[in-house]
């Protein structure tokens, strides 16, 4: 048997298709996981990233930061909070927000450190106010950017979250692992297919994201 | 009237930018600040949107320090124009000029009508308005920062070297529209450029500074021209400055005549007649054709391609004595050409009768000395 053999054996299997361990309940844990983790990633990374980028002050606190949260394993942190906390959804959140945290926040900073400085300089001069000069002036051209940060983040989420499933939470993790574990290998590559299915889908969103919030002029297309 | 009062810029560095300047801009006409780069003219002008604040000294407007009103009302009330116009290139050229009307809380309708009236002021088509900044070429991405700046009626408006980053040709259009543009609106500006020759063009009176951030010369163009107070402004002139000079003396003066002028289709009497070395033959409407001496033309058979050139008329009263000069210099006759609005010949004029003229426009501007330089009071010289 090969693969494809795998794959298709996977998804033509009419139990997969319902229930609580069928692909859609999975699908949409896992999405559910991913949006919690880059939510809160974002509520950090996005504020701290345009304040110190518009300030120009904080910079190597971020680099230093990313850096150390980088070097952080994702599944050591998981075991090692699930030790401590116990078993629930904070050990899974926690390692998929660090995880999120560094591309959202250090792109974000250099999205708006690499913004032209005239256009700042004139909104400043004609006398716009500096949180205004930083959402309307600055954001709106580092924007592409920024989404790209986001994107990186959530694929890397999107792959990650399958660790859940350690801890005894759904996911599309649950397959590999149970897949893993029952030597049942059709399970563990129809789960890994749709882990990068999900990624394509998350490219997609992005895709369309920038489509519609990203100006023209910006686009400069 | 905005009064710089003893100004010093020191930069955290020790760099002394601006020196204990002292300047008064009077109200409703262009003030230019040249000089050097690095001179401090930057930051001169800066300090007057508090963008940076003095050091030492005062800066006041209407006899109001400037600390006295919150920065950003201070700004609004000041249009700011950059080099390279600093544009919002994710807005609509149109949105960009409504910027600060959107910002001072007109409605989005009534900021936009004024937007597009604006672009209108400074000669945009209208069919730019939905464009974005990348899509304009330099010199209309800087008329539309003027626009900006102008969106909300300020009384003041600061440049910045507006005009430094497009070519020559542009740049004397945006030149000329400015110049245009405060015949109709009548604004306080002051205007910073490293380009005495722009400098001359533009300013009502010019403050010359000099490396140091200390302030050479403050007088109008024609009397930095004509009286400049040292070497340096001097050689900062350039070597042509008397040339330059002519620019502020009207040619209407000009003894012309029409003695040597005879139509294409003039007779063998009429071309004896003149006694002159040359004759400007013009068509039937009377536009000029080229020169050609006596004994070259036969009547009934004068071809335009067998005359010399005539070089660049000059239309007395909207030309100097500069453009005047420039004619008889550039005619292969030493005869200048003038004519009026409509392109036909008025008369001609020789490079000798230009030269009098020049020398009787000096003496009667150095004795007349107060009238000729203008506002005398103002001018000031660094200690
Ligand atoms: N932020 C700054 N810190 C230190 N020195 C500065 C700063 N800005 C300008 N300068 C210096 O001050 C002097 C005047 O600068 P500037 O006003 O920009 O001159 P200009 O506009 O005439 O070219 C220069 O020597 C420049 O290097
Ligand atoms: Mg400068």
């Amino acid at each position: 048997m090969n693969v494809l053999d795998f794959v298709n054996a996977f998804f033509s299997d009419s139990a997969q298709w319902h229930g609580y361990d069928g692909i859609p309940q999975r699908l949409l844990e896992h999405v559910q996981y991913t949006l919690m983790a880059l939510g809160i990633a974002a509520a950090i990374g996005l504020p701290v990233g345009l304040l110190t980028g518009h300030t120009g002050r904080g910079g190597n606190a971020v680099a230093f930061v990313a850096t150390a949260a980088r070097a952080l394993p994702s599944f050591g942190l998981l075991v090692l909070i699930a030790v401590v906390v116990g078993i629930g959804l904070l050990p899974v959140m926690i390692p998929l927000v660090v995880l999120a945290i560094p591309p959202i926040l250090v792109t974000t900073y250099e999205a708006v450190r690499s913004v032209d400085p005239a256009p700042v300089d004139a909104a400043r001069g004609m006398g716009m106010h500096e949180p205004d000069i930083l959402l309307r002036v600055e954001l709106p051209v580092a924007l592409p950017l920024v989404l790209s940060g986001l994107r990186s983040a959530a694929i890397q989420v999107v792959s990650t979250a399958t660790i859940a499933a350690y801890v005894s939470l759904g996911g599309i993790g649950r397959y590999i692992i149970d897949g893993l574990y029952q030597r049942d290998y059709e399970k563990v590559v129809g789960g890994a297919t749709l882990v990068a299915l999900l990624a394509l889908a998350t490219l997609a969103v992005f895709w369309a994201a920038e489509r519609l919030a990203v100006s023209p002029g910006v686009r400069r297309r | 009237m905005i009064r710089i009062d003893s100004v010093t810029k020191r930069y955290p560095d020790g760099t002394v930018a601006v020196d204990r300047l002292s300047l008064e801009i009077p109200d409703r006409s262009i003030t230019v600040l040249v000089g050097p780069s690095g001179c401090g003219k930057t930051t001169t002008l800066r300090m007057i949107n508090r963008m940076i604040e003095p050091t030492e000294g005062t800066i006041s407007l209407n006899g109001a320090d400037l600390q006295q009103q919150p920065v950003t009302t201070l700004r609004r009330s000041m249009g700011y124009v950059i080099q390279n116009a600093g544009l919002f290139q994710h807005r609509t050229i149109l949105d960009n000029i409504a910027t600060v009307p959107r910002m001072i809380g007109w409605g989005r309708r009534k900021s936009r009508e004024r937007a597009a009236e604006l672009m209108e002021r400074v000669g945009l088509d209208a069919s730019l308005a939905k464009r974005y900044p990348y899509q304009l070429s330099g010199g209309q991405q800087q008329r539309v920062g003027v626009a900006r700046a102008l969106a909300a009626d300020p009384p003041v408006l600061l440049m910045d070297e507006p005009f430094s980053a497009v070519d020559p040709v542009v740049r004397k259009g945006l030149q000329d529209e400015l110049l245009r543009i405060q015949d109709e609106l009548g604004k306080t500006i002051v205007f910073v450029t490293h380009d005495i020759d722009e400098a001359i063009k533009l300013g009502s009176t010019v403050a010359v500074m000099r490396t140091g951030g200390r302030l050479a010369q403050f007088a109008p163009p024609a009397e930095l021209l004509s009286n400049p107070v040292d070497d340096f402004v001097e050689d900062f002139l350039g070597a042509d400055r008397g040339i330059r000079r002519l620019s502020f003396f009207a040619s209407e003066g000009l003894e012309l005549t029409t003695d040597p002028v005879v139509r294409v289709d003039a007779t063998a009497e009429q071309l004896a007649a003149p006694d002159a070395p040359y004759l400007l033959v013009t068509d039937a409407e009377g536009r000029p054709l080229g020169w050609a001496e006596p004994g070259d033309l036969t009547a009934g058979d004068i071809v335009a391609e067998g005359l010399l050139p005539y070089g660049r008329p000059f239309v007395p009263g909207a030309d100097s004595l500069r453009a005047a000069l420039d004619c008889a210099v550039l005619s292969p006759t030493g005869w200048a050409v003038a004519v009026d609005a409509g392109g036909r010949v008025t008369g001609v004029v020789s490079q000798q009768a230009v030269g009098e003229a020049i020398r009787a426009a000096h003496s009667a501007a150095d004795t007349g000395d107060a009238r000729a330089v203008g506002p005398a009071d103002i001018a000031k010289v660094a200690p």
